[in-house]
């Protein structure tokens, strides 16, 4: 039972938290520092990664569905796989897994650090509203960057594809085949959809990780179960919300 | 300072605050006079911190109230009004700031000056701490003492009409502490500040104090002058002040035989 309390006290914690940060939304010109900062410490040093693993991803998709698609005599349809498979679920979700390991952890750390450390009480006696200072340009910030990961991300895992294509002997196909079939089948509906997903989950997984770092209380091992719970929760939040609004969206 | 200082009073009337089962503090009332000192002395885990904590809004009482004029310290308006500074134990200064961006944030976030102005005033707290080589430096980068200094410069910065202390000595050199013990002092003085101390310093609480409040396991035991907290004849209150160190029968062999 007290699990069950638990999970909803941190969901009604983190939609006051995300009310209270969008009603200092008036005073977003004055954050436009932090949000750049956050928006560098989030997107930028997390830019490499994406592209490492969404490139990777592609060429996977690619080989084993290229083996297949040959079997079958449609090998000139991998493209279109690839492409709507990356650009409708992949991509955003890879994205949405990258930012709650990497950026969604380190918040939370460095939010119950600051809590625990006294610097959230001293903002609050201060009455500079930690949810302006703290949170706002965090959510801003991942608002603005996830969609940008994503792009760049979804383009590399075509690249990716492409290159295992043409690569790979047994798959033979060229670069301007595995191209046109991915120009042909994948519409602008698709790649929007896509990053409306990446934009909810980029969203979630700031919101979770800013709510848990500010709601820990205790000492430096409290941080660390406050990182593990926000993860956690994060990758439930990403993969649930994934099916609802895929579900949504068809 | 702000031109609309006037007097300010706190008021605590049956203050209690329990951690689930554990009660902290006990129908605690006291008043602080306007501009008076007022320091908060008792053993460690008496309730001096979470007392303390009240006064300044950052924690929801079990039972009882906690009034700055009258208004509730925990709503925004009564902190903006009164300009309340707490200067916490362990200095709580923002990692990811500079000591000038310390001192400069409330001014700068809430727009309370132009910025030649906010500078005077941050290079003026840094000279009166004696801290003006530190301005560039993180906190990552600075002694106990001197984040505890930086602490009280910041509330300085905020031109307050509380000011809030969490042991503000500790951690700090003699002469460093009687630094602090004479801005508390001068602070009253010239700008009718309201103090509030916690602290565990007898000499600090001796010399600048209108009154002495004394916890012991979350009940007031007296409010006094420090000159009738002198003769006071209660135990604990005289053991608490004039602890003797007794190497012949020590207190620790007493609690251990007391636990057996």
């Amino acid at each position: 039972m007290n699990r069950i309390n638990e999970v909803f006290e941190a969901f009604g914690s983190a939609l006051i938290l995300a009310w209270r940060a969008f009603r200092s939304l008036p005073s977003a010109p004055r954050i436009l520092r932090r949000v750049s900062e956050q928006g560098y410490l989030a997107g930028y040093t997390t830019l490499p990664i994406v592209a490492i693993l969404l490139f990777f991803i592609g060429a996977v998709l690619a080989l084993q569905a290229g083996n297949t698609l040959r079997d079958f005599g449609a090998k000139q349809l991998i493209g279109t796989l690839v492409g709507e498979s990356i650009a409708r679920e992949l991509g955003p979700v890879m994205v949405a897994i990258l930012l709650a390991g990497r950026v969604g952890s380190a918040v939370t750390a460095e939010l119950a650090s600051m809590r625990v450390s006294g610097e959230v009480d001293a903002l609050v006696t201060m009455n500079i509203p930690p949810e302006r200072m703290l949170v706002l340009p965090r959510l801003l910030a991942v608002l603005l960057i996830t969609p940008v990961l994503t792009i760049i991300g979804n383009i590399i895992g075509w690249f990716g594809g492409a290159v295992v294509c043409a690569g790979v002997s047994t798959i033979g196909v060229e670069p301007e085949m595995y191209f046109q079939a991915l120009k042909q089948y994948l519409t602008v509906r698709d790649i929007m959809d896509g990053l409306i997903k990446a934009e909810v989950f980029g969203f979630v997984v700031m919101l979770i990780a800013c709510s848990t770092g500010l709601r820990t209380r205790g000492g430096p091992r409290e941080i660390g179960f406050a990182v593990t719970k926000s993860v956690v929760f994060s990758l439930i939040a990403i993969l649930t919300l994934d099916y609802f609004i895929t579900k949504a969206l068809d | 300072m702000r031109d609309d200082r006037s007097p300010v009073r706190i008021t605590v009337s049956g203050l209690s605050k329990s951690y689930g089962p554990q009660s902290v503090l006990r129908e605690v009332s006291l008043e602080v006079q306007p501009g008076e000192i007022f320091v908060i002395m008792g053993p460690s885990g008496s309730g001096k911190s979470v007392l303390l904590r009240h006064v300044a809004g950052l924690e929801v009482p079990t039972g009882g109230t906690v009034a700055i004029n009258g208004h509730d310290p925990r709503l925004p308006e009564t902190r903006d009004r009164f300009a309340l500074a707490l200067v916490f134990q362990s200095g709580a200064l923002f990692n990811s700031l500079s000591v000038y961006e310390n001192l400069a944030l409330y001014p700068l976030e809430h727009r309370l000056c132009p910025k030649p102005e906010i500078r005077e005033r941050v290079v003026r707290a840094l000279r009166i701490l004696s801290i003006e080589n530190a301005v560039h430096k993180f906190p990552s980068e600075l002694s106990g003492g001197m984040k505890k200094r930086v602490a009280i410069a910041r509330a300085l910065v905020m031109e307050p009409q509380v000011m809030l202390y969490d042991e503000p000595t500790s951690e700090l050199d003699p002469v460093m502490a009687a630094t602090i013990a004479e801005i508390i002092a001068t602070l009253k003085e010239q700008f009718s500040v309201t103090s509030v101390v916690v602290s565990h310093d007898r000499d600090l609480a001796f010399a600048i104090a209108d009154r002495i409040a004394v916890l012991h396991q979350g009940r007031l035991l007296a409010v006094q002058t420090p000159a009738e907290l002198r003769e006071n004849r209660d135990p604990i209150i005289r053991e608490f002040l004039r602890p003797v160190i007794n190497l012949q029968e020590p207190r620790f062999k007493k609690l251990e035989a007391n636990h057996d």
